[in-house]
């Protein structure tokens, strides 16, 4: 989210889910939202049917493409070309929203330079899409009077991702498509509660309510708060620790409630990196791949089993309340922290969630009314929301944004990490399907979703599958220059010949064993989105 | 109490946060129902919202507290596996200092206990080496 947060300010949706069904123009790019946010889909197809146009910018013929206006196919990684071409149309076509620019943002100069350097054509030629088809795009989006655009993890999950985000950032602001009801940027959080762990300030560089643990004001905050001195130097990503190697500089950890034994980047060095750990501790519902590596393993209550609150991708916190006891000796996560935290010598009490709420509310502003009898009544509370008395923001950046004046950063392309050659020729993508969630620990015990899909499927054109000669559904090997994977060919011509998709939910087909530890300087984001891979027929043995 | 009743929460399989009701039958969760007035959800989940119940009274949830001896993971008591995982996280505080901890908090685990987990970290391990799986 550090595209959003240099460009407006803050890292999240600017609008509620039930705008979006208002808008009348809806730019998807780089989400499968009919599978991975069903409710979000369902929202751009209830506007689509009362008029909306809706443009779907993503390599794959996704199902919400078929149902798209105008389908831009790029290449993988093309992202800022083709986004910076569209740019380029609104100045030449005057469809910019010049008293916008004027009034609310900085650095336009910056950005109208660099565009007026680009050759239409020849980025046109980059990308893969005609130029006529970018032209309409455009035109579409620039003469909309409200028009959203919403991105996930197939425009963040690049080299460049950061970038890919400030470029989406600066045609919502070049168009003057920010600020109102029914019209902004909106990136769709992959999790449940991924809003929420990042508010909370579960992130190396940032205390709760995104105050940074560089700045000593908001650390002394703390200090008061908390009562002891603060460590000042930010800490490791989550990627920086797993592949920190056997005698990398962590020595110990604990993981709460995570998998990247599944869910991160080259498998077989997040495998290392965790074997050669003094100590692993990990709390989780389920013994999952990581856990089985663990020294000690707590059994976790669920959502069933304890109170709380979720924030989901429009910023709504909202309770998540106890229906039945934890089973067996379950405790949740929160008890099991307290008891450790009395152990190591700083005693942390709380009598219920609620409470731990209260702390919350008093150290992070954007939180600062956020207190359990609220959220209890009505649907909850959309953050910021300043006092007891304050409704909440369905909507971002009215008037001014959260940073002041809205800053344009204008990017150029950065081609992906790795590229197909001649000895690995496919590209391939991975992402998520509908009756899957993550890792799988949950959704793969359930009867009913095992039972529509309990495999992993390399989805192929039939162009590549004929050359080698594949049947649909035959086990094929499929291998990088990291590792290799054994999966079912599923031809379809979803996707364009040269490249390959699947999916990571499935531990017996590992697609992280593959993947590129590339990564995004600004967010530390891995590229999942691209890596060069061959695909090869199992011979009968 | 009565032995059948209704909970509103919230799912936990997107980020798109739908409000449903976990229908709650000899102390079991054994089916879910949308809300029907909630913002996001209005009166409609996905395929795994519906089945959500199945994973919680699954077999293989585990129920007491493991420890490593002999190289498997045995079951022990919770005083064991607190005790021996706050002397070990401690002894790596105290000898290489809290940059030689990594601390995963979690997207699927609730506001409060993120806010605890990062808060522990901080101050109890003294270290800023705490995240989650934001970009994944």
């Amino acid at each position: 989210m550090a595209g959003l947060a240099t460009t407006f300010g803050s890292g999240a949706m600017t609008n509620s889910i039930n705008e979006i069904e208002n808008a009348e123009v809806i730019l998807v790019s780089g989400s499968n939202t009919t599978e991975a946010h069903p409710q979000v889909a369902r929202r751009m197809l209830e506007a689509v049917d009362r008029g909306a146009r809706l443009i779907v910018i993503d390599p794959r013929r996704t199902r919400l493409a078929e149902c798209s206006h105008l389908h831009l196919a790029l290449r993988p990684g093309t992202d800022i070309p083709l986004l910076n071409a569209m740019m380029r149309v609104l100045l030449d076509e005057g469809l910019a929203d010049d008293l916008f620019i004027e009034m609310r943002t900085e650095n336009f100069l910056a950005l109208r330079d660099m565009l007026n350097r680009l050759d239409l054509a020849e980025t046109a030629e980059l990308t893969g899409v005609p130029l006529p088809l970018i032209r309409q795009a455009a035109q579409l989006y620039g003469r909309a009077r409200k028009a959203v655009i919403c991105y996930c993890l197939g425009v963040t999950q690049h080299v460049c991702g950061t970038e890919n985000v400030q470029t989406i950032a600066n045609l919502a602001m070049l168009a003057g498509h920010i600020e109102k009801e029914d019209t902004g940027v909106d990136p769709l959080r992959g999790q449940n509660n991924v809003q929420g762990a990042c508010d909370m300030g579960a992130l190396p560089n940032m205390l709760p309510s995104y105050q940074d643990v560089h700045n000593e004001d908001f650390r002394e905050k703390f200090e008061r708060g908390w009562g002891v001195k603060l460590p000042e130097a930010p800490g490791l990503t989550l990627v920086e620790m797993t592949h920190g190697g056997a005698q990398g500089s962590i020595r110990g950890m604990f993981i709460m409630g995570e998998n990247p034994m599944l869910s991160d980047p080259t498998l077989s060095k997040v495998e290392e990196t965790l074997r050669g750990l003094d100590f692993l501790a990990v709390s989780d519902i389920f013994l999952t791949e990581t856990a089985r590596l663990a020294q000690v393993v707590f059994p976790a209550a669920c959502f069933a089993e304890k109170s709380g609150s979720f924030t989901n991708s429009e910023r709504r916190v909202q309770m998540v309340r106890q229906a039945v006891p934890p089973p067996g000796e379950c405790r949740a996560d929160s008890e099991i922290i307290m008891e450790l935290s009395r152990r190591l010598g700083y005693a942390m009490e709380y009598d219920s969630s609620g409470e731990v709420m209260e702390e919350i509310a008093l150290l992070s502003p954007i939180y600062g009314g956020m207190h359990h009898d609220r959220l209890e009544q009505n649907w909850g509370l959309q953050w910021p929301c300043w006092d007891r008395n304050h409704p909440g923001t369905p909507f971002l950046h009215k008037y001014y944004f959260t940073r002041g004046r809205g800053h344009f950063m204008p990017a150029n392309h950065t081609p992906p990490g790795e590229l197909p050659g001649p000895e690995y020729p496919l590209l391939l993508m991975t992402g998520r399907i509908y009756h899957h969630y993550h890792t799988g620990t949950m959704t793969r015990k359930s009867e009913r979703l095992t039972r529509e899909c309990n495999q992993a499927v390399l989805q192929i054109n039939p162009l590549d599958a004929k050359a080698q000669g594949l049947r649909q559904g035959e086990t094929v090997r499929l291998v990088s220059r990291r590792g290799e994977i054994t999966l079912a060919a599923g031809i379809t011509d979803q996707v364009e010949p040269g490249m390959v998709y699947t999916t990571f939910h499935f531990a017996e087909a590992p697609i992280n064993l593959l993947t590129n530890d590339a990564f995004d300087t600004g967010s530390r984001c891995p590229e999942y989105k691209v890596c060069a891979v061959r695909v090869e027929k199992i011979m009968d043995s | 109490m009565p032995d059948a009743f209704d909970v509103l929460t919230t799912c936990v399989y997107c980020g798109c946060g739908c409000g449903l009701y976990l229908h709650v039958k000899d102390g079991l969760v054994c089916g879910s129902q949308p809300s029907r007035h909630h913002p996001v959800s209005r009166d409609n989940l996905c395929v795994k919202g519906w089945h959500i119940h199945e994973s919680i009274n699954h077999p293989d949830r585990l129920t007491t507290p493991l420890i490593r001896k002999n190289g498997a993971l045995t079951p022990t008591t919770w005083e064991e596996a607190l005790d021996f995982t706050a002397q070990q996280l401690g002894r790596i505080r105290d000898l290489h200092t809290g940059r030689a901890i990594g601390v995963l908090a979690s997207a699927k685990c609730t506001n409060e206990e993120n806010y605890l987990l990062q808060k522990f970290a901080r101050t109890a391990l003294a270290t800023n080496n705490v995240d989650h799986c934001a970009r994944l």
